[in-house]
């Protein structure tokens, strides 16, 4: 087959992804005087972002007069069981409330308080009400504010429907990225100085997911096929509260801000059984916990009809539920027909979050390829083992605005170097091999059984022999996807079959990168829950595990992190004391 | 698990701008499946190639719109067991079509791009401190913010189906300019671009673009007419053109 032609097209920063962390990241780089360019899988403003319900954690303490960055710094320490990179959490904690108030004068609008401030409300494992939230659509309005304030930023344009397979690299530094449009299947060839990755997380590796078809791990496969460090990357998150019946809509997620507002857990025998897994935060532990909670409620048979628990907002009257709650109140009314002001609903832990990704530097969202950055769910390091809820939106906004900077600073000069053409080619082969093979085996088919080995093989809780075997059945899903065709079609023409068969090496690189690390974390910590290893382990405490390329394969190696410093850990400490259930036994 | 129910014969349009045909798939329906089940299970098991946008699959990204027996819906927010055994997909009529149900909104993304940004007072952007509103004055433009964008209303606006280039944004830009117009803290008049490039004098008021929204947007009685009320202040109200032309005074924000 004959190579086809390409487009070559120059910028100073290529930003991928159009999320939160992309758009801040696309406006903090233009407004530091570079050429930047946006291009993102989906349309603009469909990005997961939207998906955010329950609010933007920031210690602005209008609702609680006692709140401080310190203690939403310990609060996310806590949450992330101290393997957070805590330099990440103290720049989060600090800088949130001014990326909040900055929102609101690009024409965010906030639910207030009686006093005309914005409103916080409580949420899980946070000391204080700290939510900065619009009803139960905070993420959509986050996002909406970002895009028209980029799309309105001199130097920002958006290349909608395009997706990244390849980075390019040049003497060691970041130069580009291969890309193909989706309408028609045109390649793209970007040359840049320096690149943002803010893909979002990989939730479409499980079978039931609140993630959206886009969340296929990409940025972390892109920075871990250029040479880029991947960490924590077993920390995957369940959310404690999605949709288990109609079978349709299982994983549909049900914001934690219907347990903020006050809703209440029970099992079928009507017991508010989370009296017994942390009676002193009960529903709005953390997420990890709770999770677990339910998923230990449902295996000793204790679950409601479908395999749930019921999650209950009954005894809030129905106006309240309608304006606090109205996505909630429409979603469950249209797709299971229950009202939720009369009745109680069904859930169960669905996957959300990836608290792993690529390995930043925490001022500057820098990986370890120069001039390659990394912000929002496709970085690491702010969330530790579990991340809190309302920490995504105020990660996106701080670090995208911090990686912008950084990026929108990088030399011009940079974008000059030459490009290996034979770089080029090969990516080019790869990325159109599928279609050259339109009888081989389904995409889709390949795709299904990833989502069912990590379903069965890195659930919840996990233990060594079944990792081992699940790492085993990754390796041969790699096998086969490798000879992977379209289901058919040789069409270029928006053809999600070669879409999809172009997704699993990303979902392969990260569902490996999962289980490796899963393997090598004998403890339970967090989101990572191992049934052979139920206790803390104070030694893997103070390590995070690093996951490479290199000429064997995939490596993964425990790094340890550094100390904190006395005033910080002196403020985790004082909160320890206070809070922290679960671990005290 | 929930064993399969019934059956459902799903009719799709495949094709691309040189034409297509409506093509039958005989799909397996589960409990509480939705369209977008139906379509995304043809797309892994009968024809890999079939094009469809979808993204969050919980009605609040608004990628997933389709003309459905002929009206306007997201695919994710519309059970199958509200059609019997028989149903038809069709891509938006109103856009030029890519592929199967994959239409080309680019016009949307321009028209958005024309319309001036939020812009509050220079006062109010020099102020260090928060600014202070009350509920009830969000509460205005609240509603218009809820809005997904899934240009089912441009969909169904019969002055943008037929007219080409449409002298008319359509309600889901009505929405957009009413929401930051009605924003507490902004201070720009769009009232000449609505009476010019906007072109809201084109809405009839048939309300259909209020029928197919799925967030339930009271799009033509809460923006619209608003909207249009505001406008017949300055420029059809005989009086103040009289007083405006003696005092040569530009529009205020009213």
């Amino acid at each position: 087959m004959s190579r086809p032609a390409y487009e070559t097209v120059e910028t100073d920063v290529l930003v991928l992804g159009a999320g939160g962390a992309g758009l801040r990241g696309a406006i903090a780089a233009a407004e530091a005087g570079a050429k930047v360019l946006v291009v993102c899988k989906s349309l603009l403003g469909k990005a997961h972002t939207v998906m955010a319900e329950g609010g933007v954690a920031a210690a602005m303490h209008n609702v609680a007069y006692q709140d401080s960055w310190e203690v939403h710094f310990a609060d996310t320490m806590k949450g992330g069981k101290l393997i957070n990179d805590w330099r990440m959490a103290e720049l989060h904690a600090r800088e949130s409330p001014e990326r909040v108030l900055e929102l609101e004068r690009w024409g965010a609008v906030f639910d207030r308080t009686w006093q005309g401030r914005i409103h916080q409300r409580p949420f899980g494992a946070h000391t204080y009400p700290r939510l900065a939230h619009i009803g139960d659509r905070t993420g959509l309005e986050l996002l909406r504010t970002l895009q028209d304030r980029a799309v309105h930023t001199k130097g920002v344009d958006v290349h909608m429907e395009v997706t990244a397979f390849k980075l390019l690299t040049s003497e060691g530094r970041i130069a580009g990225a291969l890309a193909y449009r989706r309408s028609d299947g045109s390649l793209v060839l970007y040359r840049c100085a320096a690149l943002l990755l803010a893909t979002g997380g990989a939730g479409k590796m499980y079978r039931v997911t609140s993630n959206s078809w886009e969340s296929t791990g990409d940025g972390m496969a892109l920075a871990y096929e250029a040479g880029a460090q991947l960490r924590d990357m077993e920390m995957v998150q369940f959310h404690p509260t999605g949709m288990v019946w109609p079978t349709g809509v299982r994983g549909i997620l049900v914001t934690e801000g219907v347990r903020g507002e006050g809703g209440v857990l029970r099992n079928k025998e009507g017991e508010r059984f989370m009296e017994r897994y942390d009676h002193e935060r009960m529903e709005l532990s953390s997420r990890d916990v709770v999770a677990r909670a339910i998923n230990s409620e449902v295996l000793a048979g204790r679950g409601s009809p479908h395999g749930g628990v019921f999650l209950d907002i009954t005894h809030r009257k129905p106006e309240y539920i309608k304006s606090k709650l109205p996505s909630m109140y429409e979603q469950f009314l249209k797709l299971a027909k229950v009202d939720i002001t009369k009745q109680p609903m069904e859930v169960a832990p669905t996957i959300h979050y990836m608290m792993g990704g690529i390995k930043v530097d925490a001022e500057t969202g820098e990986t370890s390829v120069p001039g390659l950055f990394a912000a929002g769910e496709a970085a690491a390091g702010l969330h530790g083992a579990n991340r809190l809820g309302g920490n995504s939106l105020s990660d996106l906004l701080v670090f995208g605005k911090r990686a912008g900077d950084a990026a929108g600073a990088a030399p011009k000069s940079a974008a000059a170097p030459k490009l290996d053409q034979a770089q080029v080619d090969e990516a080019i082969d790869q990325l159109l091999a599928p279609l050259d093979r339109p009888a081989g085996e389904s995409p889709y088919r390949l795709q299904q059984e990833i989502q069912e080995t990590l379903t069965k093989y890195a659930p919840i809780v996990r233990d060594g022999p079944g990792l081992e075997a699940g790492l085993e059945a990754i390796m041969e899903l790699g096998r086969r996807a490798s000879a992977c065709g379209t289901g058919g079609s040789r069409s270029l023409a928006f053809n999600p079959g070669w879409h999809t068969a172009v997704d699993l090496r990303s979902m392969l690189v990260n569902a490996e990168a999962l289980v490796r690390s899963a393997i090598e974390r004998k403890e339970s910590r967090g989101a990572h829950a191992r049934s052979d290893f139920p206790k803390l382990d104070d030694a893997l405490g103070e390590v995070n595990f690093i996951v490479e390329k290199t000429p064997d394969g995939m490596a993964v190696r425990a790094v340890k992190h550094e100390a904190m410093p006395g005033f910080l850990e002196e403020v985790v400490r004082h909160s320890y004391a206070r809070y922290t259930p679960e671990e005290r036994e | 698990m929930t064993a399969e129910i019934s059956d459902v014969d799903l009719h799709v349009w495949r094709g691309d701008a040189g034409g297509g045909e409506l093509v039958s798939y005989h799909v397996p329906v589960r409990e509480g499946m939705v369209v977008l089940d139906a379509v995304l299970w043809v797309q892994a098991n009968l024809a890999a190639d079939l094009a469809v946008r979808w993204n969050c699959k919980a009605a609040k990204c608004g990628s997933c719109s389709a003309e459905i027996d002929g009206f306007p819906r997201l695919m994710c927010k519309t059970p199958i067991a509200e059609y019997g055994s028989s149903l038809t997909v069709r891509p938006m009529k109103t856009f030029p079509v890519i592929k199967d149900l994959v239409t080309d909104v680019s016009w949307n993304y321009q028209v958005n791009k024309e319309i001036p940004p939020f812009t509050p007072s220079e006062k109010d952007l020099a102020s260090s401190e928060p600014w202070r509103m009350q509920q009830k004055d969000v509460d205005r433009s609240i509603e218009f913010r809820k809005c997904i964008e899934c240009f089912l209303c441009q969909d169904v606006c019969h002055v943008l189906r037929e007219h080409s280039p449409a002298p008319f944004y359509g309600p889901r830009f009505m929405i957009r300019i009413a929401s930051l117009e009605m924003h507490p803290r902004d201070t720009l008049d769009r009232r000449p671009l609505l009476k010019g490039k906007a072109g809201v004098g084109f809405c009839n008021i048939t309300k259909c673009c209020t029928e197919v929204c799925p967030e339930h947007i009271k799009i033509t009685d809460n923006g619209i007419i608003p909207l249009k009320e505001r406008m017949d202040d300055v420029y059809f109200d005989p009086l103040r053109w009289a007083l405006d032309r003696l005092s040569g005074d530009k529009h205020e924000k009213g």
